[in-house]
Order: structure tokens, then C-alpha cells, then sequence
């Protein structure tokens, strides 16, 4: 199992350079630069600002520059947006936010969206099941931002319920995170609902009906524990992309979170903090499916994560 | 089993009339109905092996579950050791399976899937007996399961295993401890060798026979293998699409069969003599099972029967004893 681990954790760090190198060259091909606006600096100053930065020098230099600095923990500063403040002082000063908002938004998620599913799957055929069906439906078919802007106009503006930007007390949460659950949300229930309707029809549910166990605890015990094991496949780029902050939500409650401020850096052009923030979800992503394979192996005893993917 | 006669032991299971239908289509009103059991009478008696043979889909599987309540029946009834757990005649006021879950078990056909696989082998087992409240003690329960897993042949200490980490063959006595751990009278035995390689097959079958004679257990075999079901069987009905056609003692069935569609089936037991084999005439039928969702009517064997006249097209055939302790549904007997 340590070898294991081991084995995966190296494997991420050729992820994550692959990545950083792949990001520095797209990001370098796009046009524009962090410089131009639309009052137009003169070529002195331009050439001397690129100078200061390294942004004279060929590609591979900058590359093999970047990734050296990256390597001993340090991603440059900012060239625009907080002109020259580290980049990794605004990822740990703003990405706390979206991870509040968005381990809220997970567990609603979780927490309405499987049993969601699993009432649809036990009432199946029935009007229960439509209804949610409907629902689901709907929640994976209608975007982020309608949603986002109909919590906001009626809960919000019509009702003053709840307030309608940034995160002041608890109430402030509800919006945004119902925003970022909302899909997830629809997609486990279905997920689970599939997941659940085939655990139902398998032959060890009989069985446990021939020993006796009772509709809820076959329900509970034999199908629920069986029918997760797909649900745990999803949570976990689930909750890196959760996380680290949606673009939606935030902006529409102007949230000062990592996921508002990832597409701001875009298209400011702003080099350092789009590759500090690709190379952090990267590196969530793959650390959340790291722990899912290795949760794999706690609930499903036929899967033995170390040896290929053969039962 | 074959030996002994337990024709006057008393009868531990009757079922009258009994049918399962199956909706198709899933929706109400106007459905169509797979008519997987039709009208199946039947007795058991104690003690004995009571075997179920048939071509495949013709409903076996679906009367051994439907007799213990694993599919609710659609009307008819089942009686019990005296006791009615079922009376189509009662609509959905029916009594509560849990008492009859300690006498009545089921093998199921395919081992592996019939597991949960996320429990031990421990759990799966003791999970019976804490249902049916069986041991006060942890102490008493672990012992409990592990006597079981050594009746059959496993050890002790497999106990903290998962059903994955063992072989068909091993995975079927799991089933089987399973299955003994509440004390059960009577045990079905859903076509319990078919998944397993030959050479395991006659290990189990061996098994079962022993446990027969030292617990007393009455089993309701069901298999496609009518070799193995004249070996095992005190007396054997036979299953054609949702009808029981013939009912009667092993020995007395297999000399002189009275359905022609018997008939048919027991000349198509292959014979590992190529002598007798040449001489012998096979009955070859014509034509396909037909649906049970639209089944012939009057007697559902018509369409194929080599003696099937208008009468048979028309009127459904009477069940009856025709010989002593020898029951057959044909117009021509």
C-alpha cells in the first residue's frame, strides 16, 4: 500500500510538471500580454518592464526558469492584478473563501442528492420517482448562472431573505453554495438512483430476503453500501472542482474566491497566477482522486488498487 | 433420498393453484403479463427430495421463489406444514414470512452473485442468525458460525474473508452454510450445481445428501440435468412453460412416463452406451418453445405434442392421479 502511494505520488509530480510546461506554452501562444492596455505604455517602457519580469528572454529560458523558481516553492508575483504581492500570499488568502463556500455546497450535494436517488430508486416506476426525475433532470440540464440568478432575484431581491453578495454571517452561504450543488446535486441522484435500481436487482438482495432482513434494512445495508461505489468515483473530482471555486457563483455574489479570480488572471493575462492556479487545481484533482482509489479499497473489498484494474 | 420409502411420510408443503405473473411493459391497465407459473399443484413430502426438472424458462426457478414468498404469487395457495403462508383468496392481507424464513431457505443457482460482496463471510452468515434472534452470546454466535462453516467444509478462519477471495465451488457452501444457519426444515435448492465445473458438482451434490440424513431436511431440487435429479430425487414434476404436466415417484416416472412431453424429455438423456443409444428412438420435437406471454391455449404443450388432437387445442388439460401417486394434465391418458 506505502508503495502504492509512493508509486501514485511521483507519478503526480510528472503530472503536474507535464502540465505547468503545457499550460506556459498556451498561455505564451495566446496573444496580448500583461502589459497593453488600452492606454498604450511606450516601447521603453514596455521593453524595460518585460526586462524586469524575464519576459525578454526566449520561451524555454522563461520555462526553465519558472520551473526552477516553482520547485523551490516560489511562483512568482503578480504582474498586474495585485501588482507584485507573491502569488502564492493571494492563493492562501483566497482560496479559503471558495473552500468554505464549496465543502458547504459538497455536502448538500451528498446529503440531498443520494438520498434522492435512493427514494427515486425505491418508489421506481411510481410518482415519487417521476417527480424527482423531473428534477434531476432539470437541475443537470438548466446552467449555473440561471440558477444563480433566479436564487438571486427572488430570494434575494423579491423576499430580502437573503443577502445578495458577498459572505457576511451564515445566510450569505446558502445562495451561492445551493448554486454550486445544484448540478452535482442532480447528477449523484441520478447516478445513485442507476446505481441503486442495479444493486436492487441483484442476486444477493434475494438472498438477503430469504434470511429474513426487512425491506428498509435490505434497503440500507445490502443495496446502499453496493450502490456507492460509484458515487465515491464522482466525489472526487467532484470536490476538487467544487473547491476550488466556481466561476458562476462567484461572480454573480461577488464572492472573492480562487474560481473568479483563475478567469480574471486569463484574461489580464496575468502569467504567474494562471499558472500558480492551474497547477493547484491540477494538483487537487489529482491528490482528490488519489483518496478516492484509496477509499476505493475500503469499500469495496473486491478491488485491489495495486495491481491494474483486474478484480 | 433413494433410499427408503417415504411414501407414507406426511406432507410438509402443498401448493394449490399456484400462479406468478410477471407484468410486462410496465405500465397499469392494460399490461401484458409473462404467465411464468400456471396453475402448479404439488405436495411435498418430509424427508423426501421432491426434483424439478424442465427446459429452461419454463418456470422452475420462478415456483421454487414463489413458493417461499420471494416473488409474491399472483393467486393460489400455499400451505405449510399446515399452516397457509399464502391465499390468493386474501388479496394483500397475508401472513408475515419472518417465522417461515427459519424453516424455509433457498440455494441459490449462482454463488457468486447470490453473496453481498461487500460482507464477510462471517457476516453474510451471521446475519441470519441475528435476524432470527438466534444467539445470545458474541461468543455463541462466532462459535455458531464457525460449526456452520466447518459443516460444510471451510474453515474457522475463513470466516474474516470476502466472498471474492474463494472459488465457485466454495463460494456455493457459503451459500449452503448460509442457508443451514437458521435450522431450516425445508431448503430449495435453485439449480445449486449448475455454475459449478463438474468436478466440484458431485462434491455438493454428495454434501447435500449428507446433510439431508443427518439434519432430516426435506429439499425441493430444481436443475436441468435430469441425470443428476434421478439420482437425487425421491419423486420429480416436470415443468413445461409455466405447467406442471407430470408429477410422480423417480424410479416409477423414469420406467414408465405417461406425458408425451416427458416422454420426449427422458429420450433425450444421453445413454453413455453407444449400443443401447443406437437402438434406442429419440422423439425429436418440432418448433420452438412457444412465449408464456402468449401461451397456446388449451393445453400449452399442443403446438409441439406428436399426439396433440382439437380437444387439446380448445380445453385445458385436468390434472389428475392417472396411476397411484402418479399425476399427469393430458386429454389422451
Amino acid at each position: 500500500m506505502a508503495k502504492y502511494i509512493c508509486k501514485r505520488i511521483i507519478m503526480a509530480i510528472v503530472v503536474l510538471l507535464l502540465i505547468a510546461s503545457l499550460t506556459f506554452l498556451l498561455m505564451n501562444l495566446v496573444p496580448g500580454g500583461p502589459f497593453l492596455s488600452e492606454k498604450a505604455p511606450s516601447q521603453a517602457v514596455l521593453d524595460a518592464l518585460n526586462a524586469k519580469y524575464g519576459l525578454d528572454q526566449p520561451l524555454h529560458i522563461q520555462l526553465k526558469n519558472y520551473m526552477v523558481n516553482a520547485l523551490h516553492g516560489d511562483f512568482g508575483v503578480s504582474l498586474k492584478m495585485q501588482k507584485n504581492r507573491p502569488v502564492t500570499d493571494i492563493i492562501i488568502e483566497m482560496f479559503p473563501v471558495s473552500l468554505r463556500v464549496g465543502i458547504v455546497a459538497v455536502i448538500v450535494a451528498v446529503i440531498c442528492g443520494v438520498p434522492m436517488g435512493c427514494i427515486a430508486a425505491y418508489y421506481r416506476g411510481g410518482k415519487m420517482d417521476s417527480f424527482l426525475r423531473v428534477v434531476m433532470t432539470l437541475g443537470i440540464s438548466i446552467p449555473g448562472f440561471v440558477v444563480a440568478t433566479l436564487l438571486l432575484i427572488f430570494f434575494g431581491v423579491k423576499l430580502h431573505w437573503l443577502p445578495t453578495m458577498g459572505l457576511n454571517g451564515w445566510t450569505s452561504y446558502i445562495m451561492p453554495a445551493f448554486t454550486l450543488a445544484f448540478y452535482p446535486m442532480c447528477y449523484l441522484g441520478r447516478l445513485s438512483r442507476s446505481s441503486m435500481l442495479d444493486a436492487i436487482n441483484q442476486d444477493y438482495i434475494r438472498t438477503a430476503r430469504a434470511k429474513g432482513v426487512k425491506g428498509k434494512a435490505i434497503i440500507f445495508k445490502h443495496a446502499l453500501r453496493n450502490a456507492l461505489i460509484p458515487v465515491v468515483t464522482y466525489l472526487g473530482p467532484l470536490t476538487a472542482g467544487i473547491v476550488t471555486g466556481g466561476f458562476v457563483a462567484e461572480t454573480v455574489f461577488c464572492i472573492p474566491g480562487l474560481g473568479r479570480y483563475f478567469v480574471q488572471s486569463v484574461l489580464n493575462r496575468d502569467y504567474p497566477i494562471i499558472m500558480a492556479t492551474t497547477i493547484f487545481l491540477a494538483a487537487l484533482v489529482i491528490l482528490m482522486n488519489l483518496v478516492v482509489d484509496i477509499l476505493y479499497k475500503v469499500i469495496d473489498p473486491r478491488i485491489d488498487i495495486t495491481k491494474g484494474g483486474e478484480h | 433420498m433413494a433410499g427408503g420409502d417415504k411414501s407414507n411420510n406426511p406432507v410438509l408443503l402443498q401448493v394449490e393453484n399456484l400462479k406468478k405473473y410477471f407484468p410486462i411493459q410496465g405500465g397499469k391497465g392494460n399490461a401484458k403479463w409473462v404467465q411464468a407459473v400456471e396453475s402448479v399443484n404439488c405436495f411435498i413430502r418430509k424427508g423426501e427430495t421432491f426434483g424439478l426438472v424442465g427446459e429452461s424458462g419454463c418456470g422452475k426457478t420462478t415456483l421454487g421463489r414463489t413458493i417461499l414468498r420471494l416473488h409474491e404469487p399472483t393467486s393460489g395457495r400455499i400451505i405449510y406444514d399446515g399452516e397457509v403462508i399464502y391465499d390468493g383468496a386474501n388479496g394483500k392481507n397475508q401472513p408475515n414470512m419472518l417465522p417461515y424464513r427459519r424453516k424455509m431457505q433457498i440455494i441459490f443457482q449462482d454463488p457468486s452473485a447470490s453473496l453481498d460482496p461487500r460482507m464477510t463471510v462471517g457476516e453474510i452468515v451471521g446475519e441470519a442468525l441475528d435476524i432470527h434472534n438466534m444467539c445470545k452470546t458474541k461468543e455463541e454466535r462466532t462459535n455458531r458460525i464457525n460449526e456452520l462453516l466447518e459443516t460444510v467444509g471451510l474453515n474457522a478462519e475463513q470466516s474474516n474473508r470476502y466472498p471474492h477471495e474463494f472459488s465457485g465451488g466454495q463460494q456455493q457452501r457459503i451459500g449452503i452454510a448460509r442457508a443451514l444457519a437458521v435450522e431450516p426444515e425445508f431448503i430449495v435448492c435453485d439449480e445449486p450445481i449448475s455454475a459449478l465445473d463438474v468436478s466440484i458438482q458431485s462434491q455438493i451434490v454428495n454434501m447435500l445428501e449428507d446433510m439431508q440424513e443427518e439434519l432430516g431436511l426435506t429439499y425441493l431440487f430444481i436443475a436441468h440435468d435430469i441425470s443428476v435429479v434421478r439420482h437425487i430425487s425421491d419423486r420429480i414434476g416436470v415443468m413445461y412453460l409455466g405447467n406442471m404436466v407430470e408429477l410422480g415417484e423417480s424410479r416409477e416416472l423414469y420406467a414408465n412416463p405417461l406425458h408425451p412431453y416427458t416422454k420426449t424429455l427422458l429420450s433425450a438423456v444421453p445413454i453413455p452406451d453407444p449400443e443401447v443409444s443406437k437402438t434406442r428412438q429419440r422423439i425429436v420435437l418440432e418448433g420452438d418453445i412457444p412465449s408464456p406471454i402468449n401461451p397456446p391455449s388449451g393445453c400449452r404443450f399442443h403446438t409441439r405434442c406428436p399426439y396433440a388432437t382439437e380437444r387439446c387445442k380448445t380445453e385445458v388439460p385436468e390434472w389428475r392421479e392417472i396411476e397411484h401417486d402418479h399425476f399427469a394434465a393430458c386429454h389422451i391418458l
